[in-house]
């Protein structure tokens, strides 16, 4: 499989930016090999996974009205199967975190990172959830909210134009038509969890437990 | 009565296959397999139905919205129900602590499997039914009623707030609303005087009993949009699951494809409901006929039984999605107020008007005999 | 005003009275509550609406500055400073029981300074968790993310609220009360939620579906922006109000401008003068038309809400030619606006003012007079005048109480003293009426760029500003009308490039304070649609 066969409607390969990274991504997967049949049906599964990514808005701040607009008549996020925002994060494919995250709201963001269903997707939208953007220096700003979920996609502007959600989310289709559902194949993401520490006992927090059952 | 040609009728194909199990099987077992087979058609309309309809509902959300809709899949994005129930299929179950297993298990059953009892009891078209009880009515007011116990059951056992309001209300607004849908359908059955559906539909052959029985069946009709579109739990009677207030109400803990179901339920029963006020009201499936007019009667017939329930069920979903996507929400004590101060009243006057018009012979049908009667 | 300055001079002997920008008065904190109750209970102008309460941390004291108006004339201000010097126990007489916008901003100051409040009710932090350890706006405060660290794990919400009451003998006393009865359903409507406009936290308990109580809970997107102004210089400073209540961006921003401008004296060219003013009343229709369709959608009516966005779409294209930006639009800075008018820019306006209009009365068709709506919005969420002085509730929602409260009448800025616009006043105070003040409001906002736009003068868009701009010591306010309501702009300077303290006093937050007033009692579901009309944004209301 190369990039180019990744088939987005309307949206050739050559126009996306970066496929250089996607291409590795899927030079790792094919060394780990993989049977033709599993294949076909892992492209099926894809198909369907790709073009159904309900989302959920994880809206904070400016970002969040954009991402409204872009659910609006005027861009109409619906035309990609997008527009079936689920409220609960259990039936949700894809969390869009909008807006600036504080310590306060990190736990919270966990949380509900945490209640959602596999296959689960992050998109980073907008300067404040991929960095802290102009809060970067604040005492309660999150630097970042791969420090707390892994994250599959950074959507840079702040706030973003609906245009570039589109591009972001597009790119995430792509990625997602990567993946292979036989053999849990998942995508390497963007994670950096090495600053979270427990409030009470200033010890690093693995990453890995279920932070429900704590 | 003419017999019409009938070319596109599945009539002939059913007779084929049950020839085709008479000559290869012994009759019980050409019983056994005729019920394994309609269940199995059954199930696959009942998908098959549901995906259309979550379709074209997004469709037509999009058009009131000055929206495009999907469109990426396919031409018009018709596929794109299906991407959505691939995903659904494979999609995590996440088992909740604390939550009552077996209850939050069983809700989703109970939710797909009375809708799905509702569905196979509804004639598509002539001879297209599972089973034609004389008694179809009252059974389908029986099982549609059953959805309820699944949506109590998810809020209770989810042990989550917001679900837990969303099923109280749906339970409190489910049996308001059930009554007056009663009420309304059994104003049709004094008219026809049957609660077989297949002759509720041949009585409708001149005139359809919303015409029939004029003002009573009008109000009637009215109502049984009203709290048929009430008991499906869609906008503006949407409470259980308002998604603005209650995240997404009674099902919020539910994932993949337990969710899946309700929202399968959810489509079939709006299709459910138009299929009732369809065959009650317009006739059902039988193709629109004029008495005496035997040329234009049987280039009706050409154009087949299900298309013309198609059709009709058609419009209704279409009125269903105009009212849904047009209203704001109601408040509970406005909806309850709507039922138990209004609808119901008028509906038992409405009883009572009818039966008066039918003993007194008022109906199209007996006033002229000569335009509408069988 | 003398009678002011007499009647304060009897209640306390050494306050030290200025004329500054405003008349300013400090005092000794056991003073503070009488002179403030005289001032409030004043039978010609009472004045009964406190606009800002501020903390400050002065280096060797601790202090609040107060900057009080009067709903009879918003036009006379008083600014009233006490301070205490123990840096320890910083402890100020609480005046919640006079202004109950007062509660949360007290809250609020303590989290932010540590300063605590003598006989408020509910003393616990107001934007912080109360894990937090240290208070960031003191002067003294470094972040040192190892003592206050970013982490995963939630901790529980404790509803018990400290507090500090003075007896009858003069002895305080520290108490804790419970916010919630023991057997008390509540349930958490937010912070992540489809209709609490963002992530503001309502803790509700429930008898059945009527609201019993209504905790407020905020903080969720607190950023530090006005600590972190303290490190920035003024132009610097700008892009950061754009971010406080993003649907009035232009209009903060425009705030922040105008007060730096008048206290370095920065004159305006006039042809910048019309931009802004057009500029803002493009942005106050947007943001009403959000407000509408946002309210549209938390009643259930989700097409409404996408006609209320499509419309606003054409006043962000407007925006986009202009400069580039749609949501925030970085058009004003200090000196005047950043980027000229686009050569079509008045074509665009003038074809957008009769569709607007046309697409007015398909609202009205559409929603206003929908059966189903006026059920949901006619007599819900009572806010009586009174109420919404006290909670210093202004803006549409304000002015559907019935006090005309409107900046650009009261305190004209820019050009708006030289249009002729109608205020909407409304004495109703329930939702229907906040629901049509704004739409009511567009209307109005198309007649002042109808009267502006063909009127532009040609000339310069900006005067010639040093890159690093040094304010004189003393304190300065500004305010303007947003479309939430009076956003007010405080910097004290020390004659620095940077800020000493800047507070922007938000109109979102006394929304907030008085959701609990107006929604008890409500259905859940009104709940939603009250707080819908209320129209607030939480990022202004954390800063």
């Amino acid at each position: 499989m190369e990039v180019k066969d990744i088939k987005i409607k309307a949206f050739p390969a050559e126009e996306f930016k970066d496929n250089e990274t996607l291409q590795l991504y899927i030079d790792e997967l094919k060394r780990e090999g993989g049977s033709v049949i599993v294949g076909k049906l892992d492209q099926l599964v894809n198909w369907g996974r790709a073009n159904s990514l309900w989302p959920l808005a994880f809206a904070t701040s400016c970002c969040g009205i954009e991402f409204m607009a872009a659910a609006s008549a005027h861009y109409d996020l619906s035309r990609f199967g997008m527009e079936v925002t689920r409220n609960s994060p259990r039936q949700a494919d894809v969390m869009v975190v909008a807006g600036t995250i504080v310590n306060k709201m990190a736990p919270l963001l966990r949380r509900v990172y945490d209640q959602m269903a596999e296959p689960k997707y992050v998109v980073a939208m907008g300067a404040c959830a991929i960095s802290g953007g102009p809060f970067v220096h604040s005492y309660n700003v999150v630097n970042g909210v791969d420090q707390l979920v892994p994250v599959d996609i950074y959507i840079p502007g702040c706030p973003p134009r609906p245009e570039s959600l589109f591009y972001g989310l597009l790119q995430l289709q792509r990625k997602v038509k990567v993946e292979r559902f036989f053999g849990h194949k998942r995508i390497k993401r963007n994670y950096r969890p090495e600053t979270l520490v427990d409030p009470e006992t200033g010890e690093r927090i693995d990453p890995q437990i279920d932070f429900n059952t704590k | 009565m003419l017999i019409y040609s009938q070319p596109l009728e599945v009539t002939q194909i059913l007779d084929t296959v049950d020839q085709f199990l008479r000559t290869h099987l012994s009759p019980g077992m050409v019983s056994l397999s005729k019920g394994i087979l309609t269940g199995l058609l059954l199930l696959v309309a009942y998908a098959v139905i549901a995906l259309a309809l979550i379709y074209i509902e997004r469709k037509v959300a999009a058009f009131f919205q000055a929206r495009l809709g999907p469109n990426r899949l396919g031409k018009y994005g018709v596929f794109q129900s299906l991407a959505d129930m691939i995903k659904i299929l494979i999609k995590e179950i996440i088992p909740i602590n604390k939550a009552d297993q077996l209850l939050f298990f069983a809700a989703s059953f109970f939710v797909i499997i009375a809708s799905l009892l509702a569905f196979g009891a509804i004639p598509f078209g002539m001879d297209l039914h599972a089973i034609d009880f004389n008694l179809g009515v009252f059974y389908l007011l029986a099982v549609s009623s059953l959805g309820v116990i699944g949506i109590l059951l998810a809020g209770w056992s989810s042990n989550n707030k917001y679900s837990m309001i969303g099923a109280m209300r749906s339970g409190a607004q489910f049996i308001s609303y059930e009554l007056s849908a009663g009420f309304s359908l059994m104003t049709i059955v004094v008219l026809s005087g049957t609660l077989q559906f297949s002759e509720i539909i041949e009585g409708q052959r001149y005139c359809w009993n919303l015409f029939n029985g004029h003002l009573p069946a009008v109000v009637a009709f009215v109502i049984y949009l009203i709290s048929g579109h009430a008991e499906t739990n869609r906008g503006p009677f949407d409470l259980p699951e308002a998604e603005s207030e209650l995240t997404a109400g009674y099902h919020t803990e539910y994932s993949g494809l337990q969710f899946g179901f309700f929202y399968l339920s959810e489509y079939l029963n709006m299709f459910i409901v138009a299929a009732v006020a369809t065959t009650m009201f317009l006739g059902g499936w039988m193709p629109v006929q004029i008495k005496g007019w035997e040329a234009f009667n049987q280039v009706m017939w050409v154009i087949p039984s299900w298309a013309w329930f198609i059709g009709k069920v058609g419009v209704m979903i279409f009125l269903s999605l105009w009212v849904r996507w047009s209203f704001p929400r109601l408040r509970i004590d406005l909806l309850l107020n709507l039922e138990w101060k209004y609808l119901l009243p008028i509906n038992l006057v409405n009883l009572l008007v009818m039966v008066i018009i039918v003993l007194s012979g008022f109906t199209l049908t007996e006033l002229f005999p000569a335009f509408f009667g069988r | 005003m003398r009678d002011i300055r007499k009647m304060i001079l009897v209640t306390a002997p050494d306050a030290l009275i200025e004329e500054r920008q405003k008349l300013t008065v400090t005092l000794r904190p056991e003073q503070l509550h009488r002179v403030m109750e005289e001032l409030r209970r004043d039978e010609t102008i009472p004045y009964d609406y406190l606009i800002s309460l501020t903390g400050m941390d002065w280096g060797d004291t601790l202090g609040v500055i107060y900057q009080l108006s009067s709903s009879a004339d918003l036009t006379r201000e008083i600014i009233v400073i006490t301070s205490t010097a123990n840096r320890t126990d910083p402890l100020l007489y609480s005046v919640s029981d006079l202004y109950e916008t007062a509660q949360l901003n007290e809250r609020e100051v303590y989290a932010l300074f540590g300063i605590r409040f003598i006989n408020n009710p509910d003393m616990r932090r107001f934007l912080l968790n109360d894990q937090w350890k240290g208070f960031p706006f003191r002067k003294d405060y470094t972040h040192d993310p190892v003592v206050n660290p970013v982490t995963v794990i939630s901790s529980d919400i404790v509803d018990i609220a400290p507090r500090i009451r003075e007896t009858a003998g003069g002895d305080l006393v520290e108490e804790s009360v419970a916010i919630f009865d023991e057997d008390d359903y509540i349930i958490n409507i937010g912070p992540q939620h489809p209709s609490t406009h963002g992530v503001m936290h309502f803790r509700t308990t429930l008898d059945g579906e009527i609201v019993k109580k209504v905790d407020v809970h905020s903080g969720y997107i607190h950023r530090g922006i006005e600590k972190l102004c303290e490190n920035m210089t003024y132009p610097q400073m700008l892009h950061l109000t754009d971010r406080l209540d993003y649907l009035s961006a232009n209009i903060n921003r425009h705030a922040l401008c105008m007060c730096i401008e008048k206290a370095a004296d920065i004159a305006v060219p006039a042809r910048a003068q019309y931009i802004r003013t057009i500029m803002d009343e493009l942005q106050r229709i947007s943001s009403h038309l959000l407000a509408w369709a946002a309210h549209c959608n938390d009643l259930g009516g989700t097409t409404a809400f996408i006609y209320g966005m499509r419309e606003r779409e054409h006043i962000l294209d407007i925006f986009d030619k202009t400069c580039g930006g749609r949501l925030i639009v970085n058009q004003n800075v200090v000196g005047g606006v950043m980027f000229d008018i686009y050569p079509d820019f008045q074509k665009d306006v003038k074809a957008f003012i009769p569709y607007m209009r046309r697409q007015l009365i398909e609202y009205d068709h559409f929603f206003s007079h929908n059966a189903i709506a006026l059920g949901r919005l006619v007599d819900i969420g009572h806010l009586s005048r009174e109420d919404a002085i006290s909670y210093g509730v202004t803006g549409p929602a304000g002015r559907a109480s019935g006090w005309s409260c409107d900046v650009r009448r009261y305190k004209p800025y820019a050009l708006y003293d030289k249009v002729e616009f109608k205020e909407i006043l409304r004495t109703d105070g329930d939702s229907y009426a906040r629901y049509m003040n704004r739409l009511d409001e567009i209307a109005q906002s198309l007649h002042i760029i109808e009267q502006l736009i063909d009127r532009i003068p040609p000339g310069e868009v900006c005067t010639k500003v040093k890159p690093v701009i040094r304010l004189p010591e003393g304190q300065f306010f500004q305010s303007v009308e947003t479309g939430k309501g009076e956003f007010g702009v405080f910097i004290e300077s020390r004659g620095e490039k940077t800020p000493y303290r800047v507070k922007f006093r938000s109109p979102s937050l006394s929304a907030v304070s008085a959701i609990p007033l107006i929604c008890k009692g409500s259905f859940l579901s009104d709940l939603i649609g009250i707080a819908g009309s209320m129209d607030f944004v939480i990022p202004d209301i954390d800063r």
